[in-house]
C-alpha cells in the first residue's frame, strides 16, 4: 500500500488553466495519476489537453466522482476553493498555493474540521504527495523516486526532494512522500501523517523532516513515544539560522520551547528518534537501521 | 511585518481600544511643538522594533519644554542595539494605578486564536509564565464563533483584574481581538495595559505583527513598519518578492524553498564556511527573478563566493540556468560560483550552463559536494 494517494485517486484540480497549474497537472497525469477534471468558472466546458474543465467543485464531483482535490489558485481565493471542495464531498484536499493569509487557513481548518470531519487537508504551501509507481499529486519531481519501504513526511518542499534523493542514492525507495507545508496552520501535522505510515504495511521506516519555529516536531516526538513502533529518523533544518525576527515574546510562550533546531532535535532524540545533522546523514542513519 | 508602537496604537484606536493622545515626530523642533500642544507632562518614546527601550534611555518623562527638548535631542539618533531612532512618539503622560498584560495571537499547536491576560503586567511576560503560570490566563477561542463578551469577562476575572475594572478589561480584550481579526495580525500585544487612578483601562504600549500574506486586503497598512531601519538589500529583496536575510559571513547563498536554504546554510557551516545571506528565491522562479536575486547577493561586498543550490519542483532548472547566464552577461561577476541543479528540467539546465561555459562557474553533483567546494573557493578568494 501507500498512503493518501494511489491507484484509487481520482484527481481534480482548481486552477488547472493557469501556467503552473496546467504544467504540473499534466506532469501528474503523465506519471499515471488519474486526473478526471479541473475547475475554472470562466472556462467551464473547455478542456486542458482532454481534461474537462467545470465551473465549480459540485459539478466536478457530480460529473467525475473526483475524490482528491488539488488547489492551485492564487492566495486570495485558495481557501474558498478548498472550502468548496470540502462541501462538494471531496475527502482529500491538497493545497499547493503559497502565500495564503494565516487567518484564512485558520478559518478553513476549523470550518472543515467542524462541518466535514471526514475530510483531510494537506498543505497549504506544500509540494503535494507522491506514492512512487502509483500516483503523484502536486509538484514533486517524481523521476527521482522509486517504490519502496520508506515513508517521508516534511514541512519543506524542496528539502523533501533533497532528503528523498539522498535516500534514493542510498538505494531506498518510498511508500509515500508527503509534504505537509511550512505555513502557520497546516491542514495535516506530522502526527497525522506518521499515524498513517505506522498503519501502512508497505512502510518500514519513517523519515520526518522539520524546521525551526512552532512546536510541531516536539508534539510529534511525544506522539512517537506513545504510539509508533516503526523506526523514525529525523532531520531539522535551521541549526545555524539567525533567531526569529518576527515573532514577539508571546510566540515563545505558546510553543513552550524556543522553537530552535537544537530544542527540536533534543525532543526527538529523547524519545529514541535519531536525528541526522545533514540530509546525507539521514540516509546514512536509515542504512544503519534497516540496511538495504 | 512588525509595527512600531505608534503604528500599533493607530490600529488600536481604529477599533476603539483606548490609547493616550500623542504625535509621531522626526525632529526636535516638531517634538517640542507636539509636547507644547499636548500639554505637560509628556513622555518621549523612541520608536524602534526592539525591546529594552527604557533601559537604553529611549523612554523619558518631560515636565516642561526644556526637558522635552533635552530628551528629544538625546533620543533622536540614539542607537538602541543597532536600531537608530528616527521617530519619537510624544504622548500625554499617564498616571498608573495598576499594570496588566493582554495579548491575542495564533496558537499554532491548537490551531486556534489564543487570548492571554494577566494582572502581572509591565514586566517580561516570560517571567510570569515561568515563575507564576497560574497568574497568566491562556484561553483558546473558536475562530468561527469569535470572542464572546461572557468569555472576555471570565478571562478578566480569572486573570486577577480588580473587581471594578473587569468590565473595562473585557472591553479592552474584545477590542484587541477585533484588532487581531480585522487587521490580519499574527500578534497583538499590550504590555502594560494600565488602569489609571480614575479607573480607566488604557493601552500604554503596543506590539503588533501583521501577516504579510494578507497585505493585499489592507492597502491602508502597506506603508507601516520600520523600513528606515531595515537592511537596504533586504528591502530591495522584499520589493522583488524574494526572501533575503543578511548574515555576517562571506559565502552568498541562493536556493529555492526556505527549508532547503536553511539546510544549505547548515551544511555550509558543517564545512566551516560562513554564509553571507539567506536567499529563498521561492517557487516558480523565472530567469529574470534569478538574475535579480544574483544581483542582490553580489550587492553585498563581503561575498567572496556564491553557492546556488536548486532542487527544482515548481522551479525549473532551465529557468535558473538562463537567469544565471543573463546575470553573468549583465553583472560580470568576479567571484567564483558553485551551482548544483537537480529536479524539474535539470538536464536542460545543466546543458545551458555547459554550453555557456561561464567563467569560474563550477558544477557540483551533490549538496555536500557543492558546500565543500564553495567553502574552499571562498577561502582561496578571501
Amino acid at each position: 500500500m501507500s498512503i493518501l494517494v494511489g491507484n484509487e485517486t481520482k484527481l481534480a484540480v482548481a486552477g488547472i488553466t493557469g501556467r503552473e497549474g496546467s504544467f504540473h497537472t499534466l506532469n501528474n497525469r503523465k506519471y499515471g495519476t488519474n486526473v478526471v477534471g479541473g475547475i475554472n468558472p470562466k472556462k467551464a466546458g473547455e478542456n486542458v489537453e482532454g481534461i474537462p474543465v467545470f465551473a465549480n467543485w459540485a459539478d466536478t464531483v457530480a460529473e467525475t466522482g473526483a475524490n482528491t482535490a488539488m488547489i492551485f489558485v492564487p492566495p486570495p481565493f485558495a481557501a474558498a476553493s478548498a472550502q468548496e471542495a470540502a462541501e462538494a464531498g471531496v475527502e482529500l484536499i491538497i493545497i499547493i498555493t503559497e502565500g495564503i493569509p494565516a487567518h484564512d487557513e485558520l478559518k478553513l481548518y476549523n470550518k472543515v474540521k467542524r462541518d466535514h470531519p471526514g475530510t483531510r487537508i494537506v498543505g497549504p504551501n506544500c509540494p503535494g504527495i507522491l506514492s512512487p509507481g502509483k500516483a503523484n499529486v502536486g509538484i514533486i519531481p517524481a523521476s527521482f523516486f522509486k517504490e519502496g519501504n520508506v515513508g517521508v513526511v516534511s514541512r519543506s518542499g524542496t528539502l523533501t526532494y533533497q532528503i528523498g534523493n539522498e535516500l534514493a542514492q542510498a538505494g531506498f525507495g518510498n511508500s509515500s512522500i508527503v509534504g505537509i507545508g511550512g505555513d502557520p496552520v497546516p491542514g495535516s501535522s506530522f502526527i497525522d501523517i506518521i499515524e498513517l505510515f505506522e498503519n501502512d504495511d508497505q512502510t518500514e521506516l519513517i523519515v520526518m523532516s522539520g524546521e525551526i519555529g512552532g512546536d510541531a516536531e516536539e508534539q510529534a516526538a511525544a506522539y512517537i513515544k506513545e504510539h509508533v513502533t516503526k523506526p523514525v529518523v529525523g532531520y531539522i533544518a535551521g541549526f545555524t539560522a539567525p533567531e526569529g525576527k518576527t515573532m514577539g515574546h508571546a510566540g515563545a510562550i505558546v510553543s513552550g520551547s524556543a522553537g530552535t533546531a537544537a530544542a527540536k532535535a533534543e525532543a526527538l532524540e529523547a524519545v529514541g528518534v535519531r536525528v541526522g545533522r545533514t540530509p546525507t546523514q539521514v540516509a546514512q542513519i536509515a542504512m544503519e537501521i534497516v540496511g538495504k | 511585518m512588525d509595527l512600531l508602537e505608534h503604528q500599533g496604537k493607530q490600529l488600536f484606536g481604529r477599533h476603539g481600544l483606548a490609547v493616550s493622545d500623542g504625535k509621531a515626530v522626526t525632529t526636535v523642533e516638531d517634538a517640542v511643538a507636539a509636547a507644547n500642544e499636548i500639554g505637560y507632562p509628556v513622555v518621549v518614546k523612541a520608536q524602534v522594533l526592539i525591546g529594552g527601550r527604557g533601559k537604553a534611555g529611549g523612554v523619558k518623562l518631560a515636565a516642561d519644554e526644556a526637558e522635552a527638548r533635552e530628551h528629544a535631542t538625546n533620543i533622536l539618533g540614539l542607537d538602541i542595539k543597532g536600531h537608530i531612532v528616527r521617530t519619537v512618539w510624544i504622548e500625554a503622560a499617564s498616571d498608573i494605578a495598576t499594570e496588566y498584560y493582554a495579548a491575542v495571537l495564533l496558537d499554532r499547536g491548537a490551531k486556534k486564536p489564543l487570548v492571554m491576560f494577566s494582572s502581572e503586567g509591565g514586566i517580561e511576560i516570560e517571567t510570569v509564565a515561568e515563575e507564576t503560570p497560574e497568574k497568566l490566563v491562556r484561553d483558546n477561542v473558536d475562530p468561527l464563533e469569535g470572542l464572546t463578551r461572557e468569555h472576555a469577562l471570565d478571562i478578566a476575572k480569572r486573570g486577577g483584574a480588580d473587581e471594578d475594572v473587569i468590565e473595562g478589561v473585557a472591553d479592552a480584550l474584545l477590542a484587541l481581538y477585533e484588532v487581531w481579526i480585522e487587521e490580519d495580525c499574527s500578534l497583538a500585544e499590550i504590555n502594560p495595559l494600565i488602569v489609571t487612578p480614575d479607573r480607566q483601562v488604557k493601552a500604554l504600549d503596543a506590539k503588533v505583527t501583521l501577516d504579510d500574506n494578507a497585505m493585499f486586503r489592507h492597502k491602508e497598512n502597506a506603508e507601516l513598519g520600520d523600513s528606515a531601519n531595515a537592511d537596504p538589500i533586504e528591502l530591495k529583496a522584499h520589493e522583488q518578492d524574494v526572501i533575503y536575510v543578511k548574515l555576517d559571513g562571506d559565502i552568498g547563498i541562493m536556493g529555492n524553498g526556505a527549508g532547503l536554504v536553511m539546510s544549505t546554510l547548515d551544511v555550509v557551516a558543517q564545512y566551516d564556511g560562513k554564509p553571507a545571506n539567506f536567499l529563498d528565491a521561492g517557487g516558480g522562479s523565472d530567469a529574470a527573478k534569478v538574475t535579480q536575486a544574483i544581483e542582490l547577493i553580489l550587492s553585498n561586498p563581503a561575498v567572496k563566493a556564491v553557492l546556488l543550490n536548486i532542487f527544482g519542483g515548481i522551479t525549473r532548472c532551465d529557468e535558473v540556468a538562463k537567469g544565471l547566464v543573463e546575470a553573468f552577461a549583465q553583472l560580470k561577476p568576479t567571484v567564483p560560483f558553485v551551482v548544483r541543479l537537480d529536479g524539474t528540467n535539470d538536464v536542460e539546465g545543466r546543458k545551458i550552463l555547459e554550453d555557456a561555459a561561464l567563467p569560474n562557474v563550477h558544477a557540483a553533483k551533490t549538496m555536500d559536494g557543492a558546500a565543500e567546494l564553495v567553502v574552499k573557493l571562498a577561502k582561496e578568494n578571501a
